[in-house]
């Protein structure tokens, strides 16, 4: 099995073991290890962007405070779980049962990761399982989006927002990996650049660390590294911005889409340089925020991302 | 006899024709040993699953060429069976989830179960004429962008959970319809259309190993047409073969029927703004849509001819339309609502700015 660890991409083989292995989230760590040591741990609410150590950090604790135990004292159900209404109760009722209520750590954890995949009908079900057992189980309910979780849930729980991980955290972090896995980007200008691309996300910077050190065989550039991390260049993003005339802009947006870019990076990208836009009337910039908002959501609705864009093309011109 | 695409499609990485730093990255992925899971995406025709099935091979050897068709069943909770086609060799298994609708969550999880459990012993690799252990399968899911939510969620923990037993390799056209959290687990790969002149060299090259004899005009206006779906070219070249040979430079290039006949609907609406002709069109996109041409794919081809021939004042307005009905297009289940509201619409704004402009010269 030796074998199989060398093979496990980085995010895997460097995922926290113990609570203190999780990097920043200050707060929920401090009160997590009170919590350790008091023995005693309310219903948790972790909520956060993605890759910022959310289910690591559930897991972490379950390790540290029940070690071998961990199999018997910890139900992990997560949106790839069937978790219809009696599932969940069920579920919560066998697992309560069937383990001895004994050892250091009176109670058992239940772990609903991705709890903003779960119905209305399924959270309000969930309510009064959390109640019923309440002496002998703690929740912790895990997801991106808070307001995806019902009020009388929410108001059950500590809640503890995670937040995106700051540069200078992610560059300890990855220059122990670098460390231990020998790459040559250690405490490099480039590794501060791609930790940047990441936008705080650490599982992200860890795939694209990973990423970048096995495609070095060849020299890689800045441009490579924003390449992978799927950042548009930005004088496409400007040529998009100031182009006067509508036929051209709008061959421009097919030429954009031609090229595989997302259509949501452009626009995240657009925003900031509107945003950052001395020049333009205030009107018009409401006008063009208004309109990034309106193709953002067409094109999570599904809607054709050649002809959102060209919509928002229409928008650009008239705000010259 | 094998049609063109299939008999040049490459087959190594170092063979693919451009986009060849990124092919080398692959490579180099590849080896580390440690691949993570992959998000493959880029427009249609642009080459990303021959490069994923290069990828393979460079992974597990040759072997990922033999493959199989099978039909497998899957039970839903509610003991209901549901089928589905895979595409599979001893080290991978390709499938389209949302050919299930939405019952796509179960095919997912079931599938990567079965991977999983049945994954304790390596399969054997042969990579550079060695045989490697390999601890992992490779799942390709296809068309991921049209996954359900629920499907979506659903892999999030799943794709970490089994990530010593099994790869995921996701293709989609574009990231935007991917949930974050999907996207944060896996390492973009973004395929381009390929160029025009690249497009050209690929034709140029089928051409001599055919033993052809390509005019350069023609191979410049098949590219120009292709609108950089080099699926499309070669095809096209395939078609101009069967109708003429030897070749001429100004000879026509062939396009697919449905993009012609969709530039005649986009003629006849400029032609004429009646009820009448609403009808006509309507029984054109009926036409359309039974011989299964995807409605966003009518909708983009008639806007882009409806705009070619549109006057600059209105085609602000025509795209915002356009842009409304689409979206509520996706939102119905009746496609040929949307549709024919928005040929309406243009019907009405065109004869709008007609009236104006023979106002102004009275
Ligand atoms: N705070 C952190 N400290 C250390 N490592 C982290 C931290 N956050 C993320 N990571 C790294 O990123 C990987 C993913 O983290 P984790 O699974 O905890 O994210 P998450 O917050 O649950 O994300 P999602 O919302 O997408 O489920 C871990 O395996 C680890 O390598
Ligand atoms: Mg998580």
């Amino acid at each position: 099995m030796v074998r199989a660890e060398k093979d496990l991409p980085w995010v895997e083989k460097y995922r926290p073991r113990t609570v203190d292995d999780v990097a920043s989230q200050d707060e929920v760590v401090s009160v997590l290890k009170k919590c350790l040591q008091s023995g005693d741990l309310p219903h948790l609410l972790f909520f956060g962007p993605p890759g910022t150590g959310k289910t690591s950090t559930i897991l972490a604790l379950a390790r540290d405070l029940y070690g071998n135990e961990f199999r018997q004292k910890v139900l992990e159900l997560n949106a790839s779980d069937e978790r219809g209404i009696s599932v969940i109760r069920e579920k919560v009722k066998n697992f309560s049962q069937m383990t001895a209520n004994q050892g250091k750590i009176r109670y058992r954890i239940v772990i609903l990761d991705e709890a903003d995949s779960m119905t209305r009908d399924a959270q309000t079900a969930l309510r009064r399982t959390m109640e019923k057992y309440t002496k002998t189980t703690r929740f912790c309910l895990i997801c991106n989006y808070v307001t995806k979780i019902i009020p009388p849930l929410n108001s059950r729980c500590s809640k503890f927002r995670f937040r995106p991980l700051p540069t200078d955290v992610l560059v300890n972090k990855l220059d122990e990996i670098c460390t231990k896995e020998n790459v040559n980007f250690r405490g490099s200008d480039d590794l501060k650049f791609l930790i940047e691309l990441a936008e705080g996300d650490m599982r992200r910077a860890v795939t694209l660390l990973q990423s970048a050190h096995r495609i070095s065989a060849e020299k890689i550039t800045r441009e490579d590294i924003r390449n992978i991390a799927g950042v548009i260049p930005d004088n496409v993003v400007e040529q998009i911005y100031t182009e006067p005339v509508l036929d051209r802009l709008t061959k421009r947006m097919r030429d954009f889409v031609r090229e595989g870019y997302s259509g949501d990076q452009l626009l995240t990208q657009l925003l900031q340089m509107i945003i950052a836009d001395e020049r333009i009337e205030d009107t018009k910039r409401a006008a063009l925020l208004e309109k990034l908002a309106i193709v953002e959501h067409r094109m999570k609705d599904g809607a054709s991302e050649l002809i959102s864009l060209q919509d928002l093309a229409a928008t650009i011109v008239s705000s010259h | 006899m094998a049609l063109y695409v299939d008999k040049y499609r490459p087959k190594d990485l170092e063979k693919l024709d451009y986009h060849k730093k990124q092919a080398s990255w692959l490579k180099g992925l590849v080896n580390g040993g440690d691949l993570p899971h992959l998000l493959v995406y880029g427009p249609s025709g642009a080459g990303k699953k021959t490069r994923i099935m290069a990828t393979l091979k460079e992974l597990f050897g040759s072997g990922v060429e033999r493959l199989r068709i099978e039909q497998q069943v899957f039970t839903t909770q509610s003991k209901k069976k549901i089928e589905i086609r895979t595409l599979s060799s001893n080290y991978h298994i390709e499938v389209n989830p949302s050919d299930v609708g939405i019952q796509d969550r179960v095919v997912i999880q079931e599938l990567l179960k079965n991977i999983a459990q049945t994954q304790n012993v390596a399969v054997t690799a042969v990579q550079d004429d060695k045989e490697r252990k390999k601890a992992f399968k490779v799942v390709i899911l296809t068309e991921v962008d049209r996954l359900s939510r629920d499907a979506q969620h659903a892999l999030r923990r799943t794709m970490e959970k089994y990530m010593q037993s099994c790869r995921l390799i996701l293709v989609c056209n574009s990231t935007t319809k991917v949930i974050p959290a999907i996207r944060s687990r896996c390492l973009g790969i973004r395929v381009p259309a390929p160029s025009s002149s690249e497009i050209v060299g690929i034709l140029n090259y089928i051409a001599k190993k055919e033993s052809l004899n390509l005019p350069q005009e023609l191979a410049q206006k098949i590219a120009q047409s292709s609108t950089g779906n080099l699926r499309k070219a070669i095809l096209m070249l395939e078609a101009c073969r069967v109708k003429q040979y030897p070749f001429s430079a100004d000879q026509d290039v062939i396009l697919p029927d449905w993009e012609i006949y969709i530039r005649d609907t986009a003629n006849e609406i400029i032609k004429e703004q009646t009820p009448q002709k609403l009808f006509d069109v309507r029984q054109r996109l009926y036409e359309l849509l039974s011989h299964l041409v995807p409605p966003q794919l009518i909708f983009e081809e008639l806007l882009q001819r409806l705009l070619e021939k549109t006057d600059d004042s209105i085609k602000g307005r025509i795209i915002a339309e356009a842009a409304l009905y689409e979206h509520r297009m996706h939102l119905g289940s009746k496609p040929i609502f949307h549709l024919e509201g928005f040929v309406a619409k243009y019907m009405a704004v065109y004869c709008e700015y007609q009236e104006e402009a023979a106002a102004m010269f009275d």
